[in-house]
């Protein structure tokens, strides 16, 4: 029986088809859902044990290099470490994580929807993107072990006589499914977005989160087709006797560089434009305040989003046969709609009453990680100093301070949003335990790779000589490792600790967008009733009465009476 | 349904300006073709959403001062669960397993994908389980 819905409506809540939702529980409930809150938290408990497996590599890796000529691990495990921390992190975390288990949730509510509008290619996705980590993963269980090539498989190193073995045909495949959940996800959300938006949520009303997350989507569906076809090139050069990436059969290496670079740098916004999505939702909620420069927020997204395609040689700048002055003039462009977001983020806080939750310190924090992160990408992306940084520490640390930024920022949206999508708080006190390791933890981890990169310590080595200044910052860096682990322990303490304890209500941080007027968790298909949409924050404008809703670019001076929550 | 067609649009127009400058400056082809397909990927759904925008009343969601009573009507057809999905999922993971461990797997990984095709359609037409 189709199940037909009704609008939803401004009166009272009334009998309603979606409360007789009778579905199966248990194991079949999870493998026959189709409900895209249920999807999207089992993207967000995959996406979190992904996160879990690559830091424990990472751990691992950092204590192999806490000592000089160290033997934890042979050099071929090494390889497989460092190829396997960067890949599940990547592929099957980060991404995932973002536009899976977040976007999934939160963005049909934010805009009034029932749902993904494709409910079952929703669910296949999240299918190939579990298959597909098990692919991926399951490298480490067949002979000559997981893929050794690192997370970017560069030609010729990735050909079959270099690595043959079944490892790096599974993280092919793993990839292959992977991307087509992700290709799948960005169809749902462009036509979720596109098309199944509440009356009144007009383009410029939806939350800059949904706007991220739009420009994303659009992102996925330029970007991972180029990789798919890629990996379907590699595997025919490894399998099939092409030559589309080796010089003996005419083919040319530095075509996969290209390849899949073209996706790998749009694959960096598409990591990190949902996050800047997440915390530009938790600042103004946390200041007080409407965000400070909406339709610069939107502009600058999607400045990033345009800019990000033709960025992609920026890695390849020692390669010696790109074009130098676009690629840099590109990449430097990149910093200023990134500029503009960092300025009104501390517009929006500028003034603003602002609550010190864990969310909020989440949000901070990711501020200044990234800025680190951001700021030494700016250095990268002056072929001069690329070419006497590249492939060094350097450039570890550059993006390990941006994709630390994306944990904290993601760890923040976990805060946020963890109550409206299992109807509990986590326990602020731990809460902020974690914080502080967090953050600490990556500078403290990240800051001495800096330095080790500039004295010349090389990328993806197992052993370094005794050499005691690099020795030094590499304990220092092991350090740091080990409190962001500690971090993750306080996470997973929190959540057992704080289970069912803390009851959130329906807006426990009297939140601004649409998901905040509806229960915790919502109900099938999300809404019982909508309020009037007049802008962009119309929960805050429902629950404050007295006050206007403000058109765009209009801040309450300080004659004018402000409205306190 | 004008904005979203000026963004894809908007969007295609900076991808072609990128593709004719890094075509005609860096005599490189693979980056300038996709900077080129890039280009129609944005214009295809762009220029159809922009040709619908001009022949169509606003949308509710368009429109900035609609009731949510203007909303009335069906918005769609969910469907409430489906076996389907996870059928077609494991039918693609042993299609992929046939890449690496051996051609056989395609017996059991099309078969499933067969059998979710026809299953799932045949949902479709039956409007879906709740």
């Amino acid at each position: 029986m189709t199940d037909v819905l009704d609008p939803p409506v401004t009166s009272e809540p009334r009998d309603h088809a979606h409360e007789e939702h009778h579905g199966p529980t248990g194991i079949l409930k999870w493998i026959t859902t189709t409900d895209h809150k249920v999807i999207g938290l089992s993207y967000t408990v995959t996406a979190v044990i992904m996160m879990v497996i690559g830091g424990a590599f990472a751990e691992i890796i950092r204590a192999q290099l806490a000592s000089p000529n160290n033997t934890l691990v042979s050099l071929a495990q090494y390889n497989e470490l460092f190829t396997m921390h960067g890949s599940v992190m990547i592929y099957l975390f980060a991404g995932p994580f973002a536009f899976g288990a977040l976007a999934n949730i939160i963005v049909p509510i934010q805009i009034g929807a029932p749902d993904m509008a494709f409910p079952r290619l929703n669910a296949l996705s999240y299918w190939l993107y579990l298959t597909g980590s098990i692919t991926m993963l399951s490298g480490f269980f067949v002979a000559g072990g997981a893929a050794n090539f690192g997370w970017v498989a560069y030609a010729p190193l990735s050909n079959s006589i270099n690595t043959p073995g079944a490892g790096a045909d599974l993280w092919i495949g793993g990839l292959l499914l992977t991307g087509f959940s992700a290709i799948f996800t960005g169809v749902n959300l462009c036509a979720t977005i596109f098309y199944l938006r509440a009356p009144g949520m007009t383009m410029f009303r939806m939350p800059i989160f949904t706007w991220n997350m739009l420009v994303t989507a659009i992102l996925i569906l330029l970007a991972f087709p180029v990789l798919t076809a890629g990996l379907i090139m590699l595997y025919c050069d490894r399998h099939f006797g092409t030559h589309i990436f080796s010089v003996q059969g005419g083919g040319v290496p530095v075509l996969w560089q290209h390849i899949f670079w073209f996706w790998g740098h749009p694959e960096v916004y598409i990591l990190a434009l949902p996050f800047f999505g997440i915390i530009t939702e938790i600042i103004p909620v946390f200041s007080r305040k409407p965000v400070f420069g909406y339709k610069g927020m939107v502009f600058a997204t999607m400045t990033i989003g345009a800019l990000s395609l033709g960025v992609w040689a920026h890695h390849m700048f020692t390669t010696g046969v790109v074009l130098l002055p676009f690629f840099s003039l590109m990449s430097f462009l990149i910093a200023v709609p990134t500029g503009i977001k960092m300025f009104n983020w501390i517009g929006t806080m500028w003034r603003g009453e602002i609550w010190f939750s864990t969310a909020m310190l989440m949000a901070i924090g990711f501020l200044f990680t990234f800025l680190v992160g951001g700021i030494t990408g700016i250095y990268l992306a002056s072929p001069p100093l690329d070419f006497f940084t590249h492939d060094t520490y350097f450039v570890v640390a550059h993006f390990h301070s941006i994709v630390m930024a994306l944990v904290l920022g993601a760890m923040g949206g976990l805060y946020y949003w963890g109550p409206k999508i299992t109807g509990y708080l986590l326990n602020e006190t731990i809460g902020k335990v974690q914080f502080w390791f967090l953050f600490i933890g990556i500078q403290v981890f990240t800051l001495p790779d800096y330095l080790l990169g500039l004295r010349g310590m090389p990328r993806r080595v197992g052993v370094y000589p005794l050499h005691p200044s690099w020795q030094s910052l590499n304990q220092l860096s092991t350090v740091g490792a080990i409190m962001i682990g500690i971090s993750t322990i306080a996470f997973m303490v929190n959540i057992v600790y704080s289970w069912k304890k803390y009851p959130a209500g329906d807006n426990p941080w009297d939140g601004h967008t649409l998901e905040w007027f509806t229960t915790s968790p919502p109900p099938h298909h999300n809404f019982y009733r909508l309020p009037q949409i007049r802008s962009e924050r119309p929960t805050w404008d429902y629950n404050h009465p007295g006050h206007t809703a403000a058109e765009h670019g209009h801040h309450p001076s300080n004659d004018e009476e402000v409205p306190v929550a | 349904m004008k904005v979203e067609a000026r963004i894809l649009l908007s969007l295609g127009s900076f991808f072609g300006l990128m593709a004719a400058l890094y075509w005609f400056w860096g005599h490189e082809n693979a980056g300038g073709v996709m900077i080129f397909a890039a280009m129609l990927l944005c214009f295809v759904p762009g220029s159809y959403y922009y040709w619908w925008s001009r022949r169509m009343r606003a949308r509710p969601e368009d429109d900035p001062n609609a009731t949510q009573a203007q909303g009335a009507g069906v918005v769609g057809a969910f469907p409430g669960t489906s076996i389907w999905p996870f059928t077609l999922g494991m039918g693609a993971f042993f299609v992929v397993l046939a890449l690496v461990f051996g051609i056989w797997f395609l017996v059991p990984g099309l078969g499933l994908v067969a059998w979710a095709l026809f299953g799932g359609t045949a949902e479709g037409r039956r409007g879906g389980t709740r």
